[in-house]
Formats: C-alpha cells, sequence, structure tokens
C-alpha cells in the first residue's frame, strides 16, 4: 500500500522523484533558451550603458541615451523612425485587422459556400518570406514594369515611382506588408467568433436583432481577448519589422529616410554601420532596443489587463 | 406570403455581397503571387511587352541559368539543415521539459514555466547586438551552428507553452497505471506521452518551421561566407547581381518561395493551426 502510494505522488516529496529528478528534463531545453536568448536579452539592456565593443568597452551610464534622445543627428533620426514606425503601425491596425475582421465574419457564415476556398486563398501570402514579397513588389511598382501597358489600357494614375517619391513610399511599403499578412488577423478571428454558441446568436435572432446589432454587442464583446492578443502581436511585430523596408527601399530606408523604421535604425546603428561610415556603435544600438523594449512592455501589459481580465 | 419569404431567404442564403468581397480580395492575393510565376516563365523581351499575360512561350531558362550561375542546392541544403535542425532541438528538449513541467508539481516549477512563457511576448531581434558578440566569441560565426542554436532558444516558448498545456489536458489515469505498473518515467515519456502529443507536435513546428525558412535577418547578421549562406541571404545577393535581368529575379524568387508554398498548399489546415496558435491566450 504504502510502495504505491509512493509511486503514485508525483510531486517534490523526498521520497519519489521531485525536482532534483525532473531537472534532467527540464536542463537541456532551460540551457538552450538561457544561453540564446534570455541572457542575452537582459544583458543587452547593460550594453546600453557601455561604449565600445567587446575588446575596449566603458562605462558611460546614461550617456547612450542622452546621445540618442538629444544628439541633433541621433535625435533626428530615431524620432523619424519611431515616427514612421507608429504611422506603419497605424496601417496595420486600420486596415489590415479591420479587414481580416470583416473577412471573419464572411467566412463564419454557415450557410455560405466556398469558404474553405476563400480562407487558403487569403491566408497564402503568409507563407511567402517577408522579402521575397518585397522584391516581387518592388519590381511590379516600378514604372518600368508594366508603364507601358497601363498606358495603353488608359491606368496613367498607376503609373507612378511609388517608392521613389518620398510622400507615397512609407504607405505603399504598407500596404504591401497588410497584403501579406491579413491571413493572420483572419483566422484568428474565423477561430475566435467558432467559439459564439449557436444559441445567444438564435435568440439574438429571435428578439430581431440585425447582423449589425449581432456583430458590435455580441460577437465583438465575445472574442475581444482576441482582439487584444492580435494588437499586440501587430504591434510588437510592427516595432521589429525590417525585411520589408530592407527588401524595398534599403537599410537607409530611402527616399531620405521616409521609410526608415526602428528595425532599420537599430541595424544601421547596432550593427552594420551608419552610411558612409559603416562602424557600428552598439550601445547606441542597445539603447535603440532597450528602449524599444521598455516601451513594447508599456503597451503590452495594459493591452493584456484590459483585454484578458476575465480569464 | 410563404413563398416569397422563402426566396428571399434563398436569396440572403447565396450572400451575394460575401462572395463579392471575398472574389475581390482573393483576386488582390494571387494576382502578385501568380505574376511572379508568369513572369519567370517569359524571357526578357516578352516580360517587357506583356507584364501581365499568360506566358505564351513558356521558358525554364531563367531557372536553369540561376541553377548555373550559384550553388542554389547548397543554399536550399544549408537552409534545410537549419530547419531541420532546430526544429528536431526545439521538438526533441522541448516535450522533455513540457513532460517535466506539467508533472511536476512543485514551485520551482511554475517559476520555470513562467520563465519561458516570457519569452514569447519578447522579440529576440531586441538581444541581437549581444547574439551577435556572443556567436564571435564561441567561434561560431559563419558557421550554421549560430542560427540552428538561436533558432532553437527562439522556438522553445511557444514549445514549452503549447506542449505543457496539451500535456497537462491528457486524462492522468493514463499514466498512473503506468506507473503503478512501475514503468520508468523516461518509458512513460516515449511509450505514452510521445505519440499522444502528435498534433501539438505538429503544431510547434509549422509554427516555427515557416518563420525559420523565411528569416533574413540572422544570416544575414552572422553569416557572409559563401558556403554557409541560406536561400534567403543569397536571395539578396542574387538579385543585386542580376538588378535588370527581371526574369531571372522571378525564377530566382519563385524557387525560394516554392517550397513552402507547395507545402501549404498540400497541407493547409495544419499550416493555418500553426501559425495562429499565439491566439491560444497567450
Amino acid at each position: 500500500m504504502q510502495n504505491t502510494k509512493k509511486v503514485i505522488n508525483r510531486g517534490g516529496s523526498s521520497v519519489n522523484p521531485g525536482g532534483s529528478y525532473w531537472m534532467w528534463y527540464i536542463l537541456p531545453a532551460l540551457l538552450v533558451y538561457a544561453v540564446f536568448m534570455a541572457y542575452p536579452l537582459v544583458d543587452s539592456v547593460r550594453i546600453s550603458f557601455y561604449e565600445g565593443t567587446t575588446q575596449a568597452r566603458t562605462f558611460v551610464g546614461f550617456q547612450n541615451y542622452i546621445d540618442l534622445f538629444t544628439d541633433e543627428i541621433y535625435s533626428s533620426r530615431f524620432w523619424n523612425a519611431f515616427g514612421n514606425t507608429w504611422i506603419f503601425f497605424a496601417f496595420h491596425m486600420l486596415i489590415q485587422n479591420c479587414l481580416g475582421m470583416l473577412f471573419a465574419v464572411i467566412l463564419t457564415n454557415r450557410t455560405m459556400k466556398g469558404r474553405p476556398f476563400y480562407q487558403t486563398i487569403t491566408f497564402l501570402p503568409v507563407t511567402i518570406a517577408v522579402m521575397v514579397t518585397g522584391y516581387l513588389f518592388k519590381m511590379l511598382l516600378n514604372p518600368q514594369f508594366g508603364g507601358y501597358t497601363l498606358k495603353d489600357w488608359g491606368l496613367n494614375f498607376l503609373v507612378h515611382p511609388w517608392l521613389g517619391d518620398k510622400n507615397t513610399a512609407l504607405p505603399v511599403i504598407s500596404l504591401v506588408s497588410v497584403w501579406q499578412w491579413v491571413g493572420i488577423p483572419t483566422m484568428m478571428f474565423v477561430a475566435g467568433l467558432q467559439g459564439v454558441s449557436d444559441d445567444i446568436l438564435e435568440a439574438a435572432d429571435i428578439e430581431g436583432c440585425n447582423n449589425w446589432d449581432v456583430f458590435w454587442h455580441i460577437k465583438l464583446p465575445i472574442i475581444m481577448p482576441v482582439v487584444g492578443m492580435i494588437a499586440i502581436l501587430t504591434f510588437v511585430s510592427n516595432f521589429n519589422a525590417f525585411d520589408i523596408v530592407y527588401a524595398m527601399t534599403g537599410p537607409d530606408g530611402q527616399p531620405s529616410y521616409s521609410t526608415d523604421l526602428i528595425g532599420t535604425l537599430f541595424y544601421r546603428y547596432g550593427i552594420a554601420g551608419e552610411h558612409p561610415v559603416g562602424i557600428p556603435t552598439p550601445g547606441i544600438g542597445a539603447a535603440i532596443s532597450t528602449s524599444v523594449f521598455i516601451m513594447l512592455l508599456a503597451g503590452v501589459i495594459p493591452t493584456l489587463r484590459a483585454t484578458q481580465g476575465k480569464e | 406570403m410563404k413563398n416569397k419569404k422563402t426566396s428571399s431567404l434563398r436569396i440572403a442564403r447565396m450572400h451575394i455581397p460575401s462572395h463579392i468581397i471575398m472574389i475581390i480580395w482573393c483576386f488582390i492575393s494571387i494576382t502578385p503571387i501568380a505574376l511572379l510565376i508568369f513572369n519567370s516563365l517569359k524571357d526578357r523581351k516578352s516580360l517587357f511587352m506583356d507584364p501581365f499575360g499568360f506566358p505564351l512561350n513558356i521558358t525554364f531558362d531563367n531557372y536553369t541559368s540561376v541553377i548555373k550561375d550559384s550553388n542554389f542546392f547548397r543554399y536550399f541544403g544549408n537552409s534545410l539543415f537549419v530547419v531541420v535542425g532546430s526544429l528536431t532541438v526545439v521538438l526533441l528538449l522541448g516535450s522533455l521539459c513540457a513532460f517535466a513541467l506539467a508533472h511536476w508539481k512543485g514551485k520551482a516549477s511554475k517559476i520555470i514555466y513562467f520563465f519561458f512563457i516570457v519569452g514569447m511576448m519578447l522579440p529576440i531581434k531586441i538581444a541581437t547586438i549581444r547574439l551577435l558578440e556572443l556567436m564571435k566569441v564561441l567561434g561560431l560565426l559563419n558557421t550554421l551552428w549560430s542560427l540552428l542554436l538561436v533558432y532553437s532558444a527562439m522556438g522553445m516558448p511557444i514549445a514549452i507553452f503549447v506542449l505543457t498545456e496539451f500535456i497537462r489536458s491528457l486524462p492522468s489515469d493514463l499514466y498512473d497505471a503506468a506507473y503503478i505498473d512501475g514503468a520508468k518515467r523516461l518509458k512513460i515519456y516515449y511509450g505514452i506521452v510521445i505519440p499522444l502529443i502528435k498534433p501539438a507536435l505538429a503544431t510547434v513546428a509549422i509554427y516555427n518551421l515557416v518563420p525559420i525558412w523565411n528569416d533574413l535577418w540572422f544570416p544575414l547578421i552572422f553569416i557572409t561566407k559563401e558556403e554557409v549562406k541560406t536561400v534567403l541571404l543569397a536571395v539578396t545577393r542574387l538579385q543585386g547581381q542580376y538588378a535588370t535581368d527581371w526574369p531571372k529575379v522571378f525564377a530566382l524568387l519563385t524557387m525560394s518561395a516554392l517550397p513552402v508554398l507547395i507545402l501549404y498548399l498540400t497541407m493547409s489546415k495544419q499550416f493555418v493551426a500553426g501559425l495562429t496558435a499565439g491566439a491560444v491566450k497567450g
């Protein structure tokens, strides 16, 4: 009897395998994660207080942050990239996520035919590498590609150096990114909406609610946690976006830094070095990444609280 | 009266506006991809004569010259090695760890679980400067191991989250009987747990597969040597080299996108489940 009990109890008691036993299962994964993700993440914060590279690193306190926010060149580049990233983010929130919601409402109509087909196509661009999408659209948007044909068709307004004009470059890049990612919110909202019970919808139907009322007062409140999750995912991924700009307008965010995002700015200062000098300043780069990190936490935690509260 | 109602219901059930919206969007989604593939099959002249049309004289010359000009299969092998290697590490170590975290009911277990989960919200790119230095110190720059290790670490949080939750949801009498029989834990792990969590393993694999195959950031920073380039990194160089030879660039892009595209079209259900796994309450 005692023997059986001993075997079933798999808690941390001294007779049975507890922490020290389970550690052998946990340690390998923990080690990989700690060394190659957790430690570098935390240590990046430390580096933001230093100057120079690994060989000669001196503590400079908050100097990197002071430079980043007050130095004429650094701060103008930083605030420019910061503003551009918010514009980029706004496009995704307003267009990508609203379209995703619309498609999801359509695709959860049980009486509608052809839904699997539409889902498959809508999700297709998600599987293509961002950089491939970027290079592809860079060619398609080039006036040399379809300019003559479009003029023949009377579609002159479509012929424009979209990526060379600093007023259109950022919106166009944002729309390309929206084109690529719309499948993710669509499918997440579909998953959320499928959880809305039929009883509630039937009751609403009997009460004479129209589709619009059903959406605003029943479906939307129920899938609020999914909305919050998508807002967070969009926020985090947009503040790390890099590939799309690198492919379409280059790491300098041309023309004249109008498409420079936090991601490309971080790449130039922290890793590749700013053109034309080409010497990276890891301290400034780490200060950028730490600022982004703090900002992400400041955005993510309240959103989580507001939308995931009930669970 | 009754007839009128059923016929209006029938019309409502046809969802005409919904179909129109979805057809327009599907057209917008598919056109650029179609243009990518069509134009990779044209020669230079017909591309510029008719950039939006279906290729009339299909030619595979662009593909053969891309393959001839570069070590395309080499890059392919490198990408495959990194993807398969890091997925193996994530699935093996992740499932062992999740098995322990799901069964060990100590306080430390909760803390370790939380430590992993925090990583789901934090983009690893933020740590790049430190990772670059770390790889330099370890002598792993310009090796595929640097990518394999970073991707393994990056995939761990979602693996621990999905697998631990999944193992916890399994009915406990499944193991209790085995425990009473005196089975070894490791045997329970590979005899009982692994076969049961296969769907969750597939979700984790797909969730990580696409971002790893499609990643440009880490190869761009860790790799400069020709022999260890991944497909995407090679694409950045080759597209610059071809510059104005657009049909070849189209062929190059098609070749790098096709493997994942085909995989998606053959198992789209698992893909959607895998890539939206982040939504299952973070």
